[in-house]
């Protein structure tokens, strides 16, 4: 939608001497409706964010409000019997009326236990079926296991779930992944937890290029430049967890992401200018009066 | 009777059903899944799902995650 201002400002002579080019200046000036779609669902937000980590439930609510995110990743684990019952539970904290969850399998080494915790996570938040699916294949760089991975997504997709599916920053995969049915493909960046940024652009951008289902970069960011190339690549969104909770201000980084989710997005419907190896003058040559 | 509840030995009174069980556990009305046997038990078929001995019974929450 064009701005408001565009429209109503009619075209100076001056304007009509700019020459056309193939350019899409159709594109608004600011983008007020660029929503995003998964699975039939669509959201406003590009960025997800993960709700571990963070040092209590205020802090936790407080991060993820600054965010702006509506889709939340939640983790499903043991219940404490006889133990705290007065805690606030996550769901509460962060309600289904005003989040969308996106219940994850962390912690799951293989493609049995990954299914029977979306089964569990479908039960609890009764019949809501979009997951995250992540299946690790070692503890000290819990990079996924890509075998385990799709035999867990076929047997997901074939019980009615909508996967999204965290994997490697492999193209070939990430193909194979949409090509089952996944909803959503979530190359990671880098490993878990690790902030060190995306460690192969050139990867993620194919992944992008092939796609015809939402990529995201899930896992790896450490800062919001990292988010910004994410979505600079063309990527649809960015998931993140550490990156806000292990921050020294957590709303304040929030706050940040938001912000570089935001910029990324639009430089990418921009349209960069080419890179040069060397120096173009932005002011004319011609004119020079010495 | 002996169960493995999350892991650990309990014993509990024979005869029990699901709800039962919950009731006892003072999870009544929370918002918990259940599997058992790995198996999943639907909150509908609380009422009347026989426990056995040695069943291993999984009661799983929300948690925060990334």
């Amino acid at each position: 939608m064009p701005s408001v201002a565009a429209e109503q400002t009619p075209a100076t002579p001056l304007n009509n001497q700019f020459p056309k080019t193939d350019i899409d200046r159709s594109m608004p000036n600011e983008i007020h409706n660029d929503s995003f779609s998964v699975a039939g669902r669509e959201f406003t937000s590009r960025l997800l964010v993960g709700t571990g980590k963070y040092k209590d439930m205020q802090e936790t609510r407080d991060a993820i409000d600054t965010s702006g995110a509506e889709i939340v990743t939640i983790a499903v684990r043991r219940t404490n019997i006889g133990q705290n019952k007065d805690e606030p539970n996550i769901l509460e904290v962060l309600p289904p009326s005003e989040f969308t969850y996106l219940p994850n399998t962390a912690g799951c080494f293989d493609a049995q236990t990954a299914v029977r915790t979306c089964r569990l996570a479908r039960e609890l938040l009764d019949g809501h079926n979009l997951v995250k699916l992540e299946v690790l294949g070692d503890e000290k760089t819990l990079f996924p296991d890509v075998v385990q991975t799709l035999q867990a997504a076929e047997e997901l997709i074939n019980d009615g779930f909508d996967v999204m599916v965290y994997t490697n920053d492999d193209p070939i995969m990430a193909k194979r992944l949409e090509e089952m049915g996944c909803v959503a493909v979530m190359p990671l960046a880098a490993p878990i937890g690790s902030g060190l940024g995306i460690r192969n652009r050139l990867n993620i951008r194919t992944i992008v290029e092939n796609a015809k289902v939402p990529i995201l970069v899930d896992a790896g960011v450490g800062t919001a430049s990292d988010a910004a190339v994410a979505m600079e690549l063309g990527c649809d969104g960015v998931l993140m967890n550490t990156a806000i909770a292990a921050a020294q201000n957590p709303v304040l980084m929030a706050s940040a992401m938001k912000k570089a989710i935001q910029a990324g997005r639009e430089a990418y419907l921009a349209g960069r200018m080419p890179a040069k190896r060397f120096a173009s003058a932005s002011s004319p040559v011609d004119g020079l009066f010495f | 009777m002996q169960i493995y509840l999350n892991g650990e030995e309990k014993q509990i009174p024979a005869n029990l059903d699901m709800a039962g069980l919950i009731g006892l556990l003072e999870l009544t009305g929370q918002r918990i899944a259940v599997e058992v046997n790995e198996e999943l038990v639907p909150r509908s078929s609380f009422e009347g799902h026989p426990i056995k001995a040695n069943d291993r019974v999984e009661i799983i929450h929300a948690v925060g995650g990334g």
